[in-house]
């Protein structure tokens, strides 16, 4: 199958950069959802990352703007609220792109189960420095509850130290989670996984 | 291309946009481009009025988070419960532009000045149900509306709030109603981040040493008289979680449903804690009316004033 061409207004949307993570596209975060191109009319749709999220005015400003600038007068900005945003969204040179910036990149996102939502309990334990507990699931089940680790595999994006704690699990975005490297001692955000 | 302003507050208001959203801040509406038009069979008014009810219970939440600001013991903490107000306050914002976009669709006349209850040209929805409403239209549960006590207290309505919340909008996320059902996969998403942190902050409290059991003992049992009415079904919500068969999806989640998961995981957190499970009666309403009913505790109306002092000072203001 041929690959789609990507329109002109597309490639426009696609330079346009998250307002609170400069270094990321809005591609790059997986906010952008589609870019439509009809008769010079252009739709484009974002998804919100958390439905607090103060920054979508200034995507939608931005994409504007930038659409109008490239020449595109009639520009259209849609919300998409399904599917939800998901941390697996972002993409390889997104989080290539985060890492550089010391702000370590989510892993995979939980999967949603059936039935009740599991519980995490446990945290603010060190997490092991072997690399095989990496996505390993070592939850106790009882009952509706899972009591897990999390944050296991972790990496610092200073040192590259697997040794690293949660502080907090959320910090300067609702986004992020805040952790420590117990190596380098450094302070990084992580970008946590929904 | 650069804007020229005639002074520095013309650049930071939104002066070209024909509405004032969000109350002044140029915000958008949060439901733009979402077809909100109403799923067949389904009450406009019973579904406005379960989204006021989903949505006040996040408002009110919210506004007591973010009392909290600046008064937290620990910077992380701050950062923690501004974030957790600001999802709550985003859920808000979605479920009360829903419950106008029902209303107007209720009346048929999609986004155009309609029922009397409708806003004035110019203000959004939201706007109008959070800032101009009186005390006895709020539908959210009391639970939301206490007077904030200390942080053992905090943390124990965080957790009984949360875990209840993130069962009915699991639940919620099988709605008819597509709007709903994204807006409930979206708060699953964030409330589960809510309960982790209310239970480890729970099990640290309660597990810790004797001041801070004991603190966390008395929050406990300070919310505890409010967590029977968390399950008790308002009439709309029975009308609107009535399926057609049994079993099969509907608008609304009964709440009564969500008892089990809520005592299982309860237990759990009580259990790591070494916390007791209060033993104390509910507080009862006025002749057995709730806050789903718009009655409320007398913490209520001091909130509100607060709340809504600026809006209603200022209704066309724009900053």
């Amino acid at each position: 199958m041929p690959v789609p061409t990507m329109t002109r207004a597309r490639a426009v949307a696609e330079t346009v950069t998250d307002p609170e993570l400069p270094m990321l596209t809005l591609a790059d975060l997986g906010v952008l959802r589609d870019v439509e191109e009809r008769d010079g009319r252009v739709v484009v749709s974002i998804t919100p990352t958390y439905t607090g999220c103060p920054a979508m005015d200034t995507m939608r400003d931005d994409l504007v703007h930038a659409l109008n600038r490239a020449g595109y007068d009639d520009v259209e900005v849609r919300v998409a609220l399904h599917p939800p945003w998901s941390t697996d969204w972002i993409s390889d040179d997104g989080r290539r792109k985060l890492a550089e910036h010391g702000i370590a990149p989510p892993g995979a996102a939980p999967r949603r189960p059936t039935g009740p939502i599991p519980l995490t309990l446990a945290t603010r334990r060190p997490v092991h420095a072997h690399a095989e507990s990496v996505g390993r699931d070592n939850a106790e089940v009882t009952g509706a509850i899972r009591v897990s680790e999390v944050g296991v595999g972790v990496t610092c994006p200073w040192c590259g130290s697997a040794e690293t704690e949660e502080v907090s699990r959320f910090s300067a975005t609702a986004c992020k989670a805040l952790r420590r490297c117990r190596s380098c001692q450094e302070p990084f955000e992580h970008v946590k996984e929904i | 291309m650069t804007a020229v302003f005639d002074n520095a507050y013309e650049a930071i208001i939104d002066a070209d946009s024909d509405a004032r959203w969000a109350f002044g801040t140029g915000f958008e509406n949060p439901l733009a481009g979402v077809d909100t038009s109403l799923p067949p069979d389904v009450d406009g008014a019973d579904l406005a009025a379960y989204c006021l009810m989903l949505g006040d219970d996040a408002l009110i939440m919210s506004h007591r988070l973010q009392q909290w600001c600046t008064r937290l013991p620990e910077l992380e903490e701050e950062v923690a419960v501004a974030n957790i107000g600001l999802d709550l306050l985003g859920q808000a914002r979605l479920l009360l532009s829903r419950a106008g976009a029902a209303r107007a669709g209720a009346d048929g006349i999609d986004g155009g000045r309609v029922a009397e209850d409708a806003p004035p040209d110019g203000r959004a929805w939201e706007d109008h149900y959070a800032f101009f409403r009186d005390e006895h239209e709020y539908r959210n549960v009391r639970l939301a509306e206490l007077e904030n006590g200390d942080f053992g207290e905090l943390t124990a309505r965080l957790l009984v709030f949360s875990t209840w919340r993130l069962a009915l909008l699991n639940r919620l996320t099988e709605s008819t109603d597509p709007v709903l059902s994204a807006i409930a996969a979206k708060g699953v998403k964030e409330v589960t981040y809510h309960r982790d942190y209310a239970a480890q902050w729970t099990v640290r409290l309660g597990d810790g040493t004797d001041e801070s059991h004991q603190r966390m003992q008395a929050g406990l049992d300070a919310v505890w008289p409010y967590v029977d009415e968390l399950f008790v079904a308002h009439p709309v919500e029975e009308r609107l979680a009535a399926g057609g068969a049994p079993d099969s999806a509907a608008v609304a989640v009964d709440p009564s449903t969500l008892r089990t998961e809520f005592d299982d995981v309860l237990v759990h957190v009580l259990k790591a804690s070494t916390l007791r499970r209060p033993d104390l009666a509910a507080t009862p309403g006025i002749a057995g009316r709730t806050g789903r009913d718009g009655v409320h505790t007398e913490a209520m109306g001091f909130l509100l004033a607060e709340m809504q002092s600026v809006a209603r000072a200022h209704p066309e203001g724009v900053w």
